[in-house]
């Protein structure tokens, strides 16, 4: 796959000292789905601006599509499409007539046939003579995403689609962002929700104050850092670990049964032994289950590993 | 040059004032009516002609380049204002514009505002006086890069202003005044000598000036420094505005 956007050693540094982004780089593949998920303040928003343009950068390059976004930016800007986090509309404009701004803003010919596809997609077909004042907020966030998607970019910037919506809501938004990854469209979206970007991304970029901490296929990330957890229920419950156990990486989980955790990738996991090891403490088991940590467990690690 | 985006942001904001037709036409177009009463009909007619021309006709150049400058600037200000306000403003810094075109965009729809009015002003005012314009093609020419240079001035004022306080303040404080004591509704000549000289300082004196001559072929100052005040204002507008964009001044962090 081709990168689309390439962000390299991008440092913002804003007036009166305060780092936002130090030294980030960034590759983004033709097609994908990435997720940036990041703590409050981490910098996923100010990625986002100086990529599109809408803040500037102390240093480092930043290409889309191949062109570059300061001295190009009429042919890099029209590639991309962005969603702001906040509901930044004109309230007393029609859905139709600020969609068609946009387009226009973007140096696209009217095309009405095309923006009504857009809003039927997004189920805003019937609001398109509404104003956008008397839209529900979840209306208004469908706005925001058609105005983004009415010039027809190939990269969309979501910045925290689903913040303060409902589960509903939330749900169609997922599905809509895999429609557009169906229609070819790249998108980098930032969350705070882990369960978003698990339940979207292709690749997860964890970014924690102004540092791009990792970035990795979802999958692998949870394969390669995901801890497994092994959980023996026992019957009488135990309130303390035998000595014999010692050995072992044991916990005691709250109705007096043990939890191992192992990391499945280790040449030997343990757990034969382990059980060998019970039987022989005399613990009787009344049943096992597993556990794969979620990419909760694994971001909460990592941003605790970097405060450290 | 992205001509899509010119148009888009000059309709947008031409919708505006088609859509408050009463606030944007209409209340300037009763306002100038109430001068043309006030001054026109019910004081003017004690006054005598100021060099040869009726004071009700006088004061019509007057009236028009009061309203024209006023609206011009909080137009433009407020058309550029309002999208930093709402934040709508990102669309504009991530689109494939310019800075130019922006400006194009908010200053023309502005000055087109301003001239309409003007237009509507002046076709008032043949109900209350009768009217002969000496100068028609140079009436025209004050009129269009009147509305054009106090658009951009108002679009600094919309750039700079962080609230609605600001963005009054310089058309209350320092236009406002700057009209009636540019010789709106009276002539220069018409002051003790050592205010003449003062108002000479007064930068809308020569606008006024200039047009009221394009109307009835006399001036307070020259033709000349008229058109010369005028260019010069325009010039350290653009100056003005292009060192905000280069800077990106109270746009772009």
């Amino acid at each position: 796959m081709a990168t689309i956007l390439n962000v390299s050693g991008v440092t913002k540094t804003y007036e009166g000292g305060h780092k936002a982004l130090k030294d980030v780089d960034l590759q983004i593949e033709t097609g994908e789905i990435l997720a940036l998920l990041g703590p409050n303040g981490a910098g996923k928003t100010t990625l986002i601006s100086v990529i599109c343009g809408i803040t500037t950068i102390s240093d480092g390059t930043i290409t889309v599509g191949g062109h570059d976004h300061a001295k190009d930016y009429r042919a890099a800007r029209e590639l991309i499409g962005l969603v702001p986090q906040e509901i930044n509309l004109e309230p007393f404009e029609t859905v139709m007539d600020t969609v068609r701004f946009s387009r226009g803003l973007f140096g696209r010919p009217r095309n009405d046939a095309l923006i009504e596809d857009i809003l039927k997609t997004l189920s805003l077909h019937d609001k398109k003579d509404s104003r956008i004042r008397t839209l529900s907020g979840g209306m208004k966030r469908r706005v925001l995403i058609a105005k983004a998607l009415c010039h027809e970019p190939r990269i969309l910037f979501l910045d925290e689609p689903t913040a303060g919506v409902d589960v509903e809501l939330r749900k169609d938004m997922w599905d809509i962002v895999a429609r557009l990854k169906d229609t070819g469209v790249t998108i980098i979206l930032t969350t705070h929700y882990i369960e978003e970007a698990e339940a979207m991304a292709d690749r997860i970029g964890v970014i924690s104050k102004g540092e791009i901490l990792l970035v990795e296929e979802k999958d692998a990330l949870i394969k390669r850092l995901g801890r497994k957890e092994l959980i023996i229920e026992c019957d009488p419950p135990v309130d303390t670990i035998p000595d014999a156990l010692s050995d072992y990486p044991l916990t005691l989980s709250p109705d007096g049964g043990l939890i191992y955790s192992y990391d499945t990738h280790a040449g030997s996991t343990g757990i034969t032994a382990l059980l060998a090891d019970l039987r022989k403490a005399g613990l009787h088991m009344v049943d096992l289950s597993t556990r794969q940590s979620s990419l909760e467990d694994i971001f909460v690690d990592l941003v605790k590993e970097d405060a450290a | 040059m992205n001509w899509h985006a010119i148009a888009a942001i000059y309709r947008f904001e031409m919708a505006r004032t088609f859509r408050t037709l009463l606030q944007s036409i209409v209340s300037p177009v009763l306002s100038t009516s109430l001068y043309f009463i006030v001054f026109g009909a019910a004081i003017g007619s004690r006054i005598d002609q100021v060099e040869g021309v009726g004071y009700g006709a006088f004061i019509v150049p007057g009236l028009i380049m009061l309203t024209v400058l006023t609206q011009s600037t909080t137009n433009a200000s407020f058309g550029i204002y309002f999208p930093k306000f709402i934040g709508t403003i990102y669309e504009h810094l991530s689109a494939p514009i310019s800075f130019y075109e922006i400006v194009i965009g908010y200053v023309g729809a502005a000055a087109t505002k301003a001239l309409m009015i003007g237009l509507i002003i002046l076709g008032t005012a043949h109900f209350f006086v009768d009217l002969t314009i000496l100068h028609p093609v140079w009436m025209a020419i004050f009129l269009v890069l009147t509305c054009i240079s106090f658009a951009l001035l108002g679009f600094i004022i919309g750039i700079w202003a962080q609230n609605f306080e600001q963005l009054q303040l310089v058309p209350l404080l320092v236009i406002t005044p700057l009209v009636f004591l540019g010789g709106s509704f009276y002539s220069i000549s018409m002051l003790p000598p050592v205010w003449q000289t003062v108002t000479l300082f007064n930068p809308v004196v020569y606008l006024i000036s200039g047009f009221r001559w394009a109307f009835f072929g006399m001036a307070d100052v020259s033709i000349g420094w008229s058109i010369l005040a005028i260019v010069v204002f325009m010039g350290v507008c653009l100056a003005t505005i292009r060192w905000i964009f280069h800077t990106g001044y109270r746009l772009r962090s």
